[in-house]
C-alpha cells in the first residue's frame, strides 16, 4: 500500500478505496505469479466403488479421465497398489491423484529399504491419508480427490474413505462421487441382509453397480478396472465392460 | 456428499445434451439422434426418442431444454396436421421449417431450445433445415446438441452431396457414435428416421450395432 500524506480509513484494517481486501494469512493475490492452489478441478474421475468380502477387499473405478462434460482420456488407471496389503482408488482431480500416487509410491519404496521387514498397514495408511488431505484443506489447498483404501491385514479386511476435506471414515460398503446416490443403497441392500459375501458375490454385486452407473452416470465410461486385495496379495484387472440392456429402447413411442 | 460444494443434479434444469443431425442423400434425408436426457451429470432418461414426427414425411430431432423443444413440437404437430389438411395435399418441409422458426424467433429469449427439420417432399425432394436462434437455413447436413462440436471436423470430412440411402445412413451413424462416445450429455441409443417419397421408417440401433472406432 502507498504512503499518502492523509491516509483514508473508512474502516478499521479495510482497504483503501480502490484496492482489494488481502486477508490475513493468504499468499499472493490472483493473477500475480502460478496460482499455487488447485481451485478447480481440471481432468476428474468420476465414482470408485469398494466392497469388502469375506477374505478380502474389492475395490473398482471406470477408466475415464473427463474434461468437464468431454470424455477425454478413456484410457486411465484411477485405481493403485501401495503394497502387497492395501489397495487405493482415486476419483476427483487426475494430476492430484497422480501427486499423490507419485508420494506413496516414494514412500512405500523408502520403507522397503528400511529393511525391517514392516509394510504400511491399511490402517496406517488410511490415517496418514487422513492427516494430509486435512492438512492440505485448512491450508486452502486440497488434494481434489475422493479416495477408497483397501487391506487385508492380519486376517481382517479394511475399507475406508477419505476425502478432499479430511472427512474419513471406515465401512463395509463405500462408493464416492455418483456412486454414493446410485450404488451405495444398491450395495447396503446386499450386505445389511448378507453381510459375509463371498469373492464372487462382491464382484458381481460391484459388476451390477457399474452397470448401473453406466447406465446413469453422464460422466461415466464402460470401461474399468477392478483391484482385489485377499492374503495372497493384490489383483489389479481389468479393462472390462459391463453387458448393457437396451430392450426399452425398442418400446418407446412418442413422448407423452 | 462429493458434490455439496458443486452445483447439484437436484437443482439443474433437465437438459437433452445431445447429439443430433440431419442430411440429405440422392432420394430423401436421414434424421438421427442419440437418447440420453441428463440433469446436470445425472441421467435422467436413456432411451428418449429425440427424433419428433411433425407430419407423415416430415421430421424433426430436438436439442436444448428437453421441456422447452417438446412444448414447441407439439405445437408445430398440430399446426402442420391443421395445414395439412387445409391445403388438401401433404404440406412442404418449408413450412414446417418456417413454423419452428417462428415460435423460435418470437419466443428467442425464453426458449432454449434448436430443432433440427427435416423431410421430404414432392416439389424440392429431401431437404433439411437448421433453426439455430430463430433463423432458418437450408442445409445439405446439419448437426446440433453439445455433441455436436466434436463431430464437426468428421462431418465436413466425410460427407459428400448426392450419397446413396445407404451411404449417407453409415454417415449419420458414425457421426452419432463418436460424438456419443466423447460427449458426457450424449449417449445411450441411436434414432433414426429415414424420409423418402416411400414414407419415413423408423430405426433403433442398439449397443453392438452402434459402429466403434479407435480407443486406446
Amino acid at each position: 500500500m502507498e504512503v499518502c500524506n492523509r491516509r483514508m480509513n473508512l474502516w478499521a484494517n479495510g482497504p483503501s478505496p480502490g484496492e482489494l481486501y488481502s486477508f490475513p494469512g493468504s499468499t499472493s493475490c490472483v493473477g500475480v505469479g502460478p496460482v499455487k492452489t488447485t481451485l478447480n478441478p481440471m481432468v476428474t474421475g468420476t465414482s470408485v466403488l469398494g466392497v469388502k468380502f469375506n477374505g478380502g477387499v474389492m475395490i473398482a473405478a471406470d477408466m475415464l479421465g473427463s474434461y468437464g462434460s468431454l470424455a477425454r482420456f478413456r484410457s486411465i488407471s484411477r485405481l493403485m497398489k501401495v503394497n502387497d496389503c492395501t489397495i487405493l482408488g482415486a476419483s476427483g482431480d487426475y494430476a492430484d491423484y497422480q501427486y499423490l500416487k507419485q508420494v506413496i509410491e516414494q514412500m512405500v519404496i523408502d520403507e522397503e529399504l528400511l529393511g525391517d521387514g514392516h509394510h504400511y498397514s491399511p490402517k496406517a495408511m488410511h490415517s496418514w491419508l487422513t492427516r494430509v488431505m486435512y492438512n492440505r484443506r485448512t491450508r486452502m489447498n486440497p488434494l481434489w480427490n475422493t479416495v477408497v483404501l483397501g487391506g487385508f491385514y492380519n486376517g481382517e479386511s479394511f475399507l475406508g474413505y477419505v476425502d478432499k476435506l479430511g472427512v474419513a471414515y471406515e465401512s463395509p460398503s463405500i462408493a464416492t462421487g455418483f456412486g454414493a446416490y446410485l450404488a451405495q443403497p444398491l450395495m447396503r441392500e446386499v450386505m445389511e441382509t448378507k453381510p459375509d459375501l463371498s469373492r464372487d458375490e462382491a464382484r458381481q454385486l460391484i459388476e451390477r453397480c457399474l452397470k448401473v452407473l453406466y447406465y446413469r452416470d453422464a460422466r461415466s465410461y464402460n470401461k474399468f478396472e477392478i483391484a482385489t486385495v485377499t492374503e495372497g496379495g493384490v489383483e489389479i484387472e481389468g479393462p472390462f465392460s459391463s453387458e448393457t440392456n437396451w430392450d426399452i429402447a425398442h418400446m418407446v413411442s412418442g413422448f407423452e | 456428499m462429493d458434490d455439496l460444494l458443486e452445483s447439484d443434479w437436484t437443482t439443474e434444469e433437465v437438459s437433452t445434451g445431445t447429439t443430433i443431425i440431419a442430411a440429405v442423400f440422392d432420394g430423401g434425408v436421414v434424421i438421427g439422434s442419440d437418447s440420453r436426457v441428463s440433469a446436470g451429470q445425472a441421467v435422467v432418461n436413456r432411451v428418449l426418442n429425440k427424433v419428433c414426427r411433425l407430419h407423415d414425411k416430415i421430421y424433426c430431432s430436438i436439442s436444448g431444454s428437453a421441456a422447452d423443444a417438446q412444448a414447441v413440437v407439439d405445437i408445430v404437430d398440430y399446426q402442420m396436421e391443421l395445414h395439412g389438411i387445409q391445403m388438401g395435399q401433404p404440406p412442404l418441409v418449408q413450412a414446417a421449417a418456417t413454423i419452428v422458426k417462428d415460435i423460435c424467433y418470437k419466443y428467442k429469449e425464453e426458449l432454449v431450445a434448436h430443432l433440427l427439420v427435416a423431410g421430404w417432399d414432392h416439389k424440392y425432394g429431401g431437404q433439411v433445415y437448421g433453426t439455430l436462434g430463430g433463423m432458418m437455413i437450408k442445409q445439405q447436413f446439419a448437426l446440433g446438441g453439445s455433441g455436436s462440436t466434436y463431430i464437426y471436423g468428421f462431418a465436413d470430412s466425410a460427407f459428400k452431396p448426392g450419397m446413396t440411402k445407404e451411404e449417407c445412413l453409415k454417415f449419420t451413424k458414425c457421426a452419432l457414435a463418436l460424438a456419443m462416445n466423447r460427449d458426457g450429455s450424449s449417449g445411450g441409443v441411436i434414432y433414426l428416421v429415414t424420409i423418402t417419397s416411400k414414407g419415413a421408417e423408423e430405426t433403433v440401433i442398439t449397443a453392438k450395432d452402434i459402429p466403434s472406432f479407435y480407443e486406446d
